[in-house]
Parts: structure tokens; C-alpha cells; sequence
């Protein structure tokens, strides 16, 4: 019996042996593949899919787990890749709530982790748990300060706003009210509508009883189509802007002609062919951008792709890095390491920004990330960059 | 607000009723036949009109392939009774009435070149499609369960329903879509512009409310589903089968569903999801009418699309709020009007 067991024993260290020899770092990753945000997560599956295999001669497995847009999945999932998988490093979530409810998981074992949600309080204050943090994607007051700043420069003075009835929507009315009265515009309409809203005929009509020049519609993918077909219907002729939550195919797909001329700030790897040739993110935003299209098709590139290409960049090159101070076998001396090469990440140029990470912002994205761009004939046309 | 505003509202109030007015018909004949809360009602909207939105980019919808997996469930269920009792003839009947129509719908999705074909024949290939799915999901979840509670029935709805909705993202993909207006176009009604789609989505619901109303009060099926939502046990006695009214009910419910869906998919965005809050306030306009009354769930709809019309004029971030609160004081007043009873009724 001692025999037996003592075989069993054997081949199960060989197995873990080989196990270790075939994959050296893990990369985990928690992913809202399924529920409200499956329209985030699944381009950004795709994503995880064309990063290297290989990093600095290292075999690199990746572990998805789907989070089913639920904070405690992400928590779970989150326990799960580093109790069991052992991941050197996290990527995700896909949305505000499952990335806030992970910080504690992350932040206690101290696993570097690099999230794909847009929430200031996801990466900021930089302290505690939010050391290990890093965030690949423009906060919404960068973006909310483009839009608004470009809005100006038209002469826009009295905009309307209608959002969603959630926290983007709300993050973007706190963010975008106080841009836009930094930029002397009036916000004379505050309306919310639901992702799922059969008519939002009210709202629409209450904001063009306040005769604004403009409207902002925060929302994200599909579901923004409707405030702007409403809008259109009613007889609205201003100017209609938008937010990068709309960037993806889907969303031109179904506004079709009702969006031309619409504005919005987006990241600029989405218009990567369009930037001229001396800024510093093109060659960047070009790698990007052809092999996502040559995997994908033409026109597939959403803003969702470019932030987990960036975190894919991150590793790559922070793993050659670490390599050169800690063995990925001592997983403790081998996150920190990374972390700290994440850290010195510095004039980095990523698919949809330049990175310059300090002690106190692992965010690191400035005005060079922000491409403001017009909808024409279901394209992206660049109207701005840098903004 | 002004008199342009309140008309405007009130056009769209009206327009939202008719979809929840059909909900509402669906889920009282549904309940009164087999005392099924159907909340799978709202998956049925999404799932017609996302197939339709399939069609019409040319790829045969998923949906169809659902219809055979749920034909082959059926007939198992009926194979393992069928063979205890040993009756093999009726072994191929059970087969061919479970399976000729999704296999039938199967090889018209994918043989007809559905881009190609006019907007109304797309339609009719979805209804249809619904059509079947409504008595196989009957046949597969409930009828098993038959002589449950309500309570039972109630809880396989909510399973049912989380089913359906991960198939759809499965099916259909997280992006939502619109389907096109059945005619483009408006004309001037009081100095307000009337799109006729409005027109389309108000009148289709009044007259498939009205043929409904005339199948109930004149045909003789109809009056059997009647007979059975007022007594089961006495219809069964006067030989009308329980499962049939029940598999009778649900196809109503699937092509009543499916038309609501394709309504609203014209108006607003459908993605897999989305076909559940709209199913409630259906529902609310159930409860509205004591889901048993069909004059009282239409009366409900109308007073659920105004009150959302309205509400998201003056406070839309609590639009969703108001709508739902509506229930509670008509529950209130319901349980106050009819006085005690008990907790299960069946």
C-alpha cells in the first residue's frame, strides 16, 4: 500500500514537473465573457488570443475565467487563478464593479494585475492594494475633457447630456459636468435612460425643450443607437457626440446612416491607418491594428481590443525584465518583480497612448490617447490627434 | 410641458402599450390555461427578433437548431412512457409530430436564401418558428411537472428563463441589433410627425387582439382553451386534454411573443437580454388586470406605456422605478377588494 502510494506520489511530482517545463508563467485572466458586459469581454477574449505564447524564452499559458459580469464571480475567479493556477499576473476585469471587488484578492497576494476597466478608483490613489494595480485605459475624466475642450472649439455653448442609468453613465455626468464648465458650456439637460429602454421619447423631448447646441449621449455599444435615432426622428439638427463606449463595428452596424457626423473621443489605436506617420504611438498602433484586422477582418477594431492589447504589451515587456532579477519558480519574488519593471515603464508608446507610469500613477496616459474622430459612411474618420 | 410634449408622450405611451398589451394577453392565457407564470415570455421577444435580424444579414438563425434539440427531448420523454406501455406505432407518431416541424423549418432556414427573400417571408419563417417553439418548451419544462404548484411552476419559469437567456447570448452574440420599419415614412397629425411604423405596431396589436378575441368567443378550440382556464378538471371530464390546451396555449404565447418582439425590435434595440424587463412590464400589466382578465391587462398595458412615457419625461433616471411601483397599489387594493384566500389556489 506504502509502495503504491509512494509510486502514485512519484508520477504525480513528474506530472507537476512537466506541467511546470511545458508552461514557465502563467498569465490569468478574468474576463466578462457572459451577462450585460459580454460585449466587453468577448472582444477582449479575442484579444488575449494574438498575445505571444512566447515572452524572453518563456513559455507563457494563458487562464481565462468568465466572470458573467458579476463582481463576486470576478472574486472568485480572481482566488482561483492564484490559489490554483498559480498566475505571475492577473488581466482584468472587464467593467468598474468586478475590477473593484478584486482589489483586496489581488492586493493580498500581491499579484500585479492589469485591469481593463475604466473606473478612477480602480488604479488611483496608488497605495495599499492599489500598488499592484496598472490601467491600460483612459479615465474618463481624460476623455470627458477631450470631448468637452473639442465641443468649445466649435462654438458649442449649451449642450445637452443623456446617459446611462448605472455607474458609467454617472461617472461620465460627474466627469463631463465638470469639464464642461471649465470650458464655459452651459449644460442645460441632465436625462437618464436604461441599457435596455424600449423609447427614451421622453427624455429626448425633455432635453430640446432646453434648446442645447449640442448633445452628449454616455453610453456604451449598441444600446447608445437609440437616444440618437430618437433624436434625429424629432427633429434634433445639432451636433451629436458620443463617447468611446460606442467604439466598436456593432455600434455603426446598427446606427448606420443616422450617425454620420456624429464626434466622439475614442482611442486613437481604432484610427491607427489614419494617424500621421510622426506621431509616436503609429508604428505601435499599426501592429495593432493590422494584426487584429488580419485575424479578425477589416473594420473589427473596437476600443475594448486596444486597452487589453496594452496590458498584453505591459507583459511583454516587463517579463524580460523580471526575468533578469526572479526565477518565475519563486512566484512571490517573480510578481513583484514584475511589478516593479511595470512600474518603470516609461515614454512607452502602447496601441492607444503613451504610457508613463510613476510611483504614484500606474495609469500613466495623457492627451497623446485621446483621438477625437467623426462617423462617416459607417467609418471612423480622424477629425484630431494629438488632442 | 406643452400641448406638442404631452401629444408626443402620449403617442409613444400608446405605442409601448400595444407591445405590453400583447405581452400582457400572452402571459393571462398562458396562466389561466396551465397557472404557468411564463417569465420566458420576454426570451421569446428576443429570440424572434434577433432571428428575424439573422435572416435578414443571410445566416440561417441558431434558433432552429434549438427547435430540433428540443423535438429529440420531447420524444425521448414521450419514448421512455410510450415504451413501458409497449406501443411502438405510437413510438413514430410521437416522432413525427415533435420532429417534422423543427426538421421542416431546419431545411427551410437553410435552403431559401434568406437575405434574398421579402421582409414579410422572413417573418412569417420567425412566427412560425415561434410557433413551434412555444408548445415544444411547453412539452419539454412544464408539461412533466403538469399537476405542480404554482409555486413549482413558477420556479421552473425562472430556470427556464436563465437557460434561455445564456442560449441567447450562445445563439445571437452580445451585440444587440435593430430590425428596419415595416414601411418608412410619416404624415403630420396635428402638427406632429406620426411615423407609420406607429401605425403599424397600434393597429397590428388591435387587430391580432381582436382575431384573438374572436378565436376565444366563437371557435371551438378556443372555447375548449377557455373551458379548460375555468375548470381543468371539468374540461378534462368533458374530454378536452389538458396537455393539448396547454401545447394550444403556448403556441398562442410563442406567436403572440414573437410579434411583440419584432414590433419592438423595430422601435429600439434588441440585444439577448433585453426581452426580460420589457417582459415584466407585460407582466405588471398582467397583474394590473388580476391575470385573468383580458380587458384589464390591455387597460393595464395602456396605463403602464403612459406612465413610462410620462415618467421618463419628468424623472427619467427613476423611470423603471415608477413603472414597478405601480404594482403595489394595485396589489393592495386587489387584496383588500377580494379579501383573504389561500396561499395556493389550484
Amino acid at each position: 500500500m506504502r509502495a503504491l502510494r509512494r509510486v502514485l506520489l512519484a508520477a504525480a511530482l513528474t506530472a507537476a514537473g512537466m506541467g511546470s517545463a511545458m508552461a514557465d508563467i502563467t498569465v490569468g485572466a478574468v474576463l466578462s465573457l457572459t451577462g450585460p458586459a459580454a460585449s466587453l469581454g468577448i472582444p477582449e477574449q479575442k484579444t488575449l488570443d494574438l498575445l505571444p505564447k512566447e515572452i524572453g524564452g518563456q513559455k507563457i499559458r494563458y487562464v481565462v475565467l468568465d466572470d458573467r459580469s458579476d463582481p463576486t464571480e470576478a472574486v472568485k475567479d480572481a482566488k482561483q487563478l492564484i490559489e490554483s493556477d498559480k498566475v505571475s499576473a492577473i488581466i482584468g476585469a472587464s467593467v468598474t464593479p468586478s475590477a473593484l471587488a478584486m482589489l483586496d484578492v489581488v492586493g493580498a497576494a500581491k499579484v500585479p494585475t492589469i485591469t481593463l476597466a475604466s473606473g478612477y478608483n480602480i488604479a488611483f490613489p496608488v497605495s495599499g492594494n492599489r500598488e499592484w494595480i496598472f490601467m491600460p485605459v483612459q479615465t474618463t475624466a481624460l476623455m470627458a475633457q477631450a470631448t468637452s475642450q473639442y465641443m468649445a472649439s466649435q462654438g458649442v455653448r449649451k449642450v445637452g447630456f443623456i446617459g446611462f442609468d448605472n455607474a458609467l453613465g454617472e461617472d461620465w455626468w460627474k466627469n463631463f459636468s465638470a469639464e464642461a464648465h471649465a470650458a464655459k458650456i452651459h449644460v442645460v439637460a441632465s436625462e437618464r435612460f436604461a441599457p435596455n429602454a424600449t423609447s427614451v421619447t421622453g427624455q429626448v423631448l425633455h432635453i430640446l425643450a432646453s434648446k442645447p447646441d449640442a448633445v452628449l449621449i454616455a453610453a456604451s455599444g449598441t444600446p447608445a443607437v437609440l437616444p440618437e435615432k430618437t433624436l434625429r426622428q424629432i427633429g434634433f439638427k445639432g451636433r451629436i457626440y458620443q463617447t468611446h463606449g460606442v467604439a466598436n463595428p456593432d455600434f455603426l452596424r446598427v446606427c448606420g446612416s443616422t450617425c454620420d457626423g456624429t464626434v466622439l473621443s475614442l482611442s486613437p489605436g481604432i484610427v491607427a491607418a489614419q494617424l500621421s506617420d510622426d506621431t509616436e504611438i503609429k508604428q505601435s498602433a499599426m501592429r495593432f491594428a493590422q494584426t487584429y484586422e488580419k485575424a479578425y477582418g477589416p473594420n473589427s477594431l473596437n476600443q475594448f481590443s486596444t486597452a487589453a492589447w496594452d496590458a498584453g504589451l505591459f507583459l511583454e515587456y516587463a517579463i524580460p525584465k523580471a526575468l533578469k532579477t526572479a526565477s518565475p519558480e519563486d512566484l512571490s519574488a517573480f510578481r513583484l518583480a514584475l511589478r516593479q519593471a511595470m512600474v518603470g515603464i516609461h515614454n512607452f508608446p502602447g496601441s492607444q497612448g503613451v504610457y508613463n507610469m510613476s510611483a504614484t500613477n500606474h495609469n500613466g496616459l495623457d492627451s497623446r490617447a485621446v483621438a477625437i474622430a467623426e462617423i462617416r459612411a459607417g467609418q471612423w474618420k480622424l477629425l484630431k490627434y494629438p488632442n | 410641458m406643452t400641448f406638442d410634449i404631452a401629444l408626443y408622450l402620449g403617442q409613444n405611451g400608446v405605442t409601448l402599450a400595444a407591445i405590453y398589451a400583447l405581452l400582457a394577453f400572452a402571459l393571462v392565457l398562458v396562466f389561466a390555461v396551465t397557472r404557468v407564470i411564463f417569465i420566458p415570455q420576454g426570451e421569446i421577444m428576443t429570440f424572434a427578433a434577433l432571428s428575424l435580424v439573422a435572416m435578414r444579414a443571410g445566416h440561417p438563425p441558431l434558433l432552429a437548431w434549438l427547435l430540433v434539440g428540443l423535438g429529440v427531448v420531447a420524444w425521448l420523454q414521450d419514448a421512455t412512457v410510450i415504451l413501458r406501455t409497449g406501443q411502438s406505432r405510437r413510438l413514430l407518431r410521437a416522432g413525427i409530430v415533435y420532429l417534422a416541424p423543427p426538421l421542416f423549418l431546419l431545411a427551410v432556414v437553410y435552403s431559401q436564401p434568406l437575405s434574398s427573400l421579402a421582409y414579410p417571408l422572413q417573418i412569417a419563417i420567425t412566427l412560425a418558428m415561434c410557433a413551434v417553439f412555444g408548445p415544444l418548451l411547453y412539452r419539454v419544462v412544464y408539461a412533466p411537472a403538469a399537476q405542480a404548484s404554482v409555486l413549482t411552476l413558477l420556479l421552473l419559469s425562472v430556470a427556464l428563463h436563465i437557460a434561455l437567456n445564456s442560449l441567447g447570448l450562445l445563439l445571437f452574440g452580445p451585440e444587440g441589433s435593430q430590425l428596419p420599419a415595416f414601411t418608412d415614412g410619416s404624415f403630420q397629425l396635428g402638427g406632429m410627425p406620426v411615423a407609420l411604423q406607429t401605425l403599424w405596431i397600434i393597429g397590428s396589436s388591435l387587430a391580432l387582439l381582436a382575431v384573438l378575441f374572436l378565436f376565444f368567443r366563437f371557435s371551438l378550440y378556443g372555447k375548449a382553451l377557455r373551458a379548460t382556464a375555468v375548470n381543468r378538471t371539468g374540461a378534462q371530464l368533458m374530454g378536452i386534454s389538458p396537455a393539448f390546451a396547454g401545447g394550444a396555449a403556448f403556441l398562442l404565447a410563442g406567436v403572440v411573443g414573437a410579434w411583440s418582439g419584432i414590433l419592438i425590435a423595430t422601435t429600439t434595440v434588441i440585444d439577448y437580454e433585453a426581452g426580460f424587463v420589457i417582459g415584466l412590464k407585460g407582466f405588471v400589466a398582467a397583474i394590473i388586470g388580476g391575470l385573468a382578465s383580458y380587458p384589464g391587462a390591455a387597460a393595464g398595458a395602456l396605463l403602464v406605456g403612459l406612465t413610462e412615457s410620462f415618467a421618463s419625461f419628468w424623472a427619467s433616471a427613476y423611470k423603471d422605478v415608477i413603472v414597478f411601483l405601480l404594482i403595489i397599489p394595485v396589489l393592495l387594493w386587489r387584496s383588500m377588494a377580494s379579501g383573504p384566500h389561500d396561499e395556493e389556489e389550484s
